[in-house]
């Protein structure tokens, strides 16, 4: 698999989202691939009866928790989050989609304490199926996860497999070469 | 408060043990291995009792259970369904993700580790040769009187001279950075942290979520127990000191070589407060060696690699949730010390040593599976860990340096896992529970 970020890159992933039938195994089960959009997840889960305005009231529970610690989601190693309400029928589901760098798989727990602290969990506790004894059992709290991700059948990378660590540190070269020149001038 | 009188000592207690024995059983039926530890239960010390007399007793026996042995035992099936995933599967269905591939693979393993049969360990810890050779004769009678109880193999273990500290066959110095118990009396050293809540390390109890965890059923089996992930490392001392020659043309550039594998000098002085010299009375001295970071005092890793052992099994101030990872360990290293200057013999010898956790998802696979075997560990790319990282000889090891870091490409393996198994540390009461299955008096 080229991993040329100056090359845009799409992959045809098979339904089930592995390749070759099962993925690499990890702690948790098998580990979804990487693909020129990084990891992710998209998780869709119905909004119980009554629940949909406290699960869009917690966007600006993230809003100010980003802005009072910038790196409060450091750890998910995040690109993009999106939070999606939507309906079919009478009912609202809810998607959390997020793109990062690292498989879930391997921070799991570490996100798990992350979305407690940051109040990711209590949106989750509106969804449907989401287990009550979440707090003592992230095992449950992971296959939840698991049963509710939705994988993707094509992903796409204008800059495929750069890491959001990579393209900050770009960034950052770019600023000091800006201000070098400045220097110089 | 920790229930001290129930925790077996390995848990909580530092014993002076120089040798001793592993000695791995298979139980033919139920009966038998219940006999087998009946016989040994008077022998089992507690926390309390190990830490009371630790300085005159010469043995300290330690028994533990892989699940595949609590079945053998009686145990319902009921109960068994109730303990976590991974230690139902066992150390060798999970070894793809542990990383136990190539030459670490479970169809390599020696002693009879990777069958199904495994059923429990003895620990015979001894302070000497004469203890160990009386424990060992012991417990050879014992299990001939047990029917069905077989010893599939045993491992004798030995300290290297010098013997005034611990350490491994490679030299470097060892026990130098432990979590510590809360309520267990221990004080942390300087930089070592604060105390953890029981409910890391022993089942019962609340752990640092702040929450007590569901456990294994019936609790009488359960409380006070904890998790060992067993794991037998050969030590290729030979290749070892072949690679340190080949990388640096002095004894000193050599060994910094070895400091910056592991992170400390081999004194255990931390290169965090000694970058660039020895300095082995800091690093005999437990009040300092261990009294470092990284965020502040070495973010690029210019004195401790980023890559280095010791900053992969514990990144301190530049990991999250670090409380949720620690373990404790125990163990001992096998096998002849090879004098310096000498040719590789052939012999086998290494570290047979047991990770402490009460999560093995959460503490020891999380270790093995994310900071030994990532290669992408700190966007390190192409490394594992130089000294037990799953090394083939295609990846590297990457020296951060002004103006231009070095890199050392083609790693070879100085270590190669020859065994391993997950088992249940139960406690005193789970013990005669676990003896008396069967009997009248199982009832909790």
């Amino acid at each position: 698999m080229a991993k040329d970020w100056t090359k845009p890159s799409a992959l045809a992933i098979p339904e089930g989202g592995f390749f070759g039938g099962q993925g690499e195994q990890g702690r948790y089960g098998p580990i979804f691939p990487r693909t020129p959009a990084c990891y992710g997840f998209t998780i869709i889960a119905k909004v119980k009866d009554g629940c949909v305005d406290a699960v869009r009231g917690y966007n600006k529970t993230i809003e100010k928790a980003v802005a009072d610690m910038p790196d409060a989601l450091a750890v998910l190693k995040l690109h993009y989050l999106r939070w999606v309400l939507f309906d079919i029928g009478a009912d609202t589901y809810f998607m959390y989609q997020g793109i990062f760098d690292t498989d879930f798989d391997k921070y799991t727990e570490d996100a798990v304490a992350l979305f407690s602290l940051t109040g990711i969990t209590t949106v989750f506790v509106n969804l449907e199926g989401f287990p009550e004894d979440w707090r003592t059992n992230t095992p449950a709290f992971i296959k939840f996860v698991r049963d509710h991700h939705r994988p993707s059948f094509l992903e796409y990378g204008e800059y495929p497999y750069a890491t959001a660590d990579e393209i900050k540190k770009a960034l950052k070269l770019k600023a000091a070469f800006g201000e070098m020149l400045d220097h110089m001038q | 408060m920790l229930e001290l009188d129930d925790i077996q000592h390995i848990l909580v207690t530092r014993t002076p043990a120089l040798t001793g024995r592993y000695e791995f059983l298979t139980f033919g039926n139920p009966a038998g291995g219940r006999a087998w530890l009946a016989g040994l239960r008077d022998k089992l010390k507690s926390a309390a009792e190990a830490n009371l007399s630790v300085a005159s007793d010469a043995r300290w026996v330690t028994v533990a259970f892989t699940w595949n042995g609590l079945r053998a035992l009686g145990v319902d099936e009921a109960s068994l369904a109730t303990f976590p995933e991974e230690f139902r599967q066992g150390m060798v269905a999970r070894a793809e993700m542990l990383g136990d591939s190539g030459q670490n693979h479970p169809d390599n393993w020696v002693g009879g580790l990777a069958r199904p049969d495994l059923h429990a360990i003895v620990i015979l810890f001894s302070r000497n040769q004469e203890t160990r050779d009386r424990s060992t004769a012991e417990h050879d009678r014992l299990v001939a009187r047990c029917e069905g109880v077989e010893s599939l193999s045993f491992l004798d273990l030995q300290a290297a001279p010098p013997f005034d500290h611990a350490h491994d066959h490679f030299g470097y110095r060892d026990r130098l950075s432990q979590p510590v118990i809360e309520g267990s009396g221990d004080v942390p050293t300087p930089g070592s942290g604060a105390p953890l809540k029981a409910g890391e390390f022993i089942l019962g109890y609340q752990d640092e979520s702040g929450f007590e965890p569901p456990q294994p059923q019936p609790l009488i089996l359960s409380r006070n127990g904890s998790f060992m992930a067993y794991r037998r490392l050969e030590e290729h001392v030979g290749r070892f000191r072949e690679f340190l020659r080949q990388q640096g043309s002095t004894p000193e550039e050599q060994e910094l070589v070895a400091a910056k594998l592991m992170g400390r000098w081999r004194s255990g002085a931390p290169l965090v407060l000694a970058p660039t010299k020895d300095d082995p009375v800091l690093g005999a001295d437990n009040q300092r060696n261990n009294d470092f970071n990284y965020k502040q005092m070495d973010p690029h890793g210019y004195a401790v690699p980023l890559g280095s052992h010791m900053r992969r099994m514990n990144p301190r101030d530049t990991g999250s949730n670090m409380n949720r990872r620690r373990m404790i360990r125990r163990g001992a290293t096998y096998g002849p010390a090879l004098p310096e200057g000498a040719p590789d013999d052939g012999a086998e010898r290494g570290i047979a040593a047991f990770v402490v956790c009460a999560s093995l998802i959460r503490q020891f696979e999380f270790a093995q599976n994310v900071w030994v075997n990532d290669k992408n560990f700190h966007e390190l790319a192409n490394e594992r860990d130089p000294i037990i990282g799953n090394q083939d000889g295609t990846l590297e090891f990457k020296i951060p340096k002004r103006p231009v870091r070095r890199k050392i490409t083609g790693l070879p393996a100085f270590t190669t896992v020859k065994g391993g198994a997950y088992f249940f540390l139960p406690g005193i009461k789970a013990v005669r529970y676990l003896a008396e299955l069967g009997s009248e008096r199982t009832t909790p």
